[in-house]
């Protein structure tokens, strides 16, 4: 494995602060990775604006990329560069998701339009929407009631224009 | 000018442009402050728990919109973001003066006597225009603004839904509620219209493409949004009763809102957090 394979592999081990086992990386926040000798430099892709986590993914991701044997400092910046959607997302973090009781955000979705996704315990598409704002800005709150079981779903997010400089 | 200017180092070598950028920047920064502020006191006090859910949510969100237009004006050397939110004299802001407005009387920590239905028009005022006005910004000049207004435009459908909504159902419910509802509109519309100015460098915002549309324009396109929820428009052109808040005038609700939000602040400026 070479150095920068490294980095990704710790980085698939971080974990968002309120998803626990669902990793920065399946959550598509990193943007690239760039070495310089022993310095890694992170550029990451913040989910929303307002959330609070995003400093302690910082020094979360820091610390662990710090930890490999070689690596003299790493750094973490944000970037607006490029905006995160929900796209991002990888299957394994969709998988990941489902475990905790997330559904995964529903795919080719248009901003403005109402949005449905399955259950994530029994997969019925018997849910309906309880509130599309929910525990943090990332999520909705769902009923399923085939299962009668309560859960959550990421908001879908995507680029609402397509709009080129 | 249809130069893309990609860096705060570029930005800053030119004088004209930089002082328009960091006027605009104020402007999206300060109203998102003070709206996010009066939505942060009502906090536990919404109507009902899935509203409360909502509501702080989306000021939380709200409130990290104008953390990110504080850090590109920190990246500018306007001075640090914290400060720049916290420690500005009411006098410097340039926020429309209707924003600052007070929830209703009283304060959250004793008797709060709120008004849901100033609540609504308010944010579904701004949420409307503050769609406009990032649709102008998207394609700005300034490519870090450009990239701040994109992110923001694709959280922001979430808030303006929900206040529309809101708006739709009480304009269709009881005839209380639809008394108070257009009590605040009438009210609203001699308050509200410096939030739709741009200010004394509106001209140069428009010259340099940081706006992509002048204020004529983007008051024609909230009118147009605004008129096709209304169950009734109030008669007569929309009024700056207290003055413009982008001149720096403003009320003594702003410094109410002030000593609030920065008490922790003042209480020791040299604090680390």
């Amino acid at each position: 494995m070479n150095k920068h394979d490294e980095v990704y592999a710790v980085l698939k081990t971080v974990d968002d602060p309120e998803l626990p086992s669902v990793s920065v990386y399946d959550l598509g926040m990193v943007h690239d990775v760039v070495l310089n000798e022993q310095e890694v430099n992170i550029k990451m892709v913040p989910t929303f604006a307002g959330c609070p986590a995003l400093e302690f993914i910082e020094i979360k991701v820091k610390k662990a990329v710090e930890e490999l044997s070689w690596v003299g400092s790493c750094h973490v910046q944000f970037t607006m560069e490029h905006q995160w959607s929900t796209d991002a997302i990888t299957n394994k973090g969709k998988i990941e998701l489902k475990k905790h009781g997330i559904a995964p955000p529903p795919e080719n979705y248009h901003p403005g339009d109402k949005w449905m996704v399955n259950c994530p315990y029994c997969n019925s598409d018997y849910t309906s929407m309880e509130n599309v704002f929910g525990p943090t800005a990332c999520r909705s709150i769902l009923y399923c009631s085939a299962c009668k079981n309560p859960f959550e779903a990421m908001k879908p997010v995507v680029q609402p224009l397509n709009l080129n400089h | 000018m249809s130069k893309l200017i990609e860096t705060a180092e570029l930005a800053k070598q030119d004088a004209t442009y930089l002082q328009a950028l960091k006027e605009l920047l104020f402007q999206l920064a300060d109203d998102d402050l003070l709206i996010a502020f009066r939505g942060s006191e009502w906090l536990g006090l919404a109507p009902h728990v899935e509203e409360d859910v909502a509501y702080s949510s989306i000021t939380q969100n709200t409130m990290g919109h104008a953390a990110m237009y504080y850090n590109l004006l920190e990246e500018l050397g306007a001075g640090e973001a914290d400060i720049l939110a916290h420690g500005r004299k009411p006098e410097e802001r340039r926020n429309g003066i209707y924003l600052e407005k007070r929830n209703g009387e009283g304060t959250y920590l004793d008797e709060p006597y709120y008004d849901w239905a100033l609540a609504v028009v308010r944010n579904y005022f701004y949420e409307t225009f503050k769609k406009i006005k990032l649709e102008a910004i998207a394609t700005s000049s300034y490519k870090p603004l450009a990239n701040v207004a994109r992110k923001v435009l694709m959280e922001h459908p979430y808030h303006l839904a929900h206040w529309k909504l809101w708006m739709k159902q009480l304009g269709s419910s009881s005839e209380e509620a639809k008394k108070r509802i257009q009590d605040r509109i009438n009210e609203a519309w001699a308050e509200f219209a410096d939030v739709l100015e741009l200010g004394s460098l509106a001209n140069d915002m428009r010259s340099l493409n940081l706006v992509m549309i002048g204020e004529e324009e983007m008051k024609d396109k909230w009118l147009e949004e605004i008129q096709s929820v209304l169950v009734e428009i109030p008669v007569g052109p929309l009024g700056k009763k207290y003055g413009s808040g982008r001149n720096g005038e403003h009320t003594m609700d702003l410094e109410q809102a002030l000593n609030t939000l920065a008490e922790v602040y003042n209480s020791d400026k040299t604090a680390a957090w």
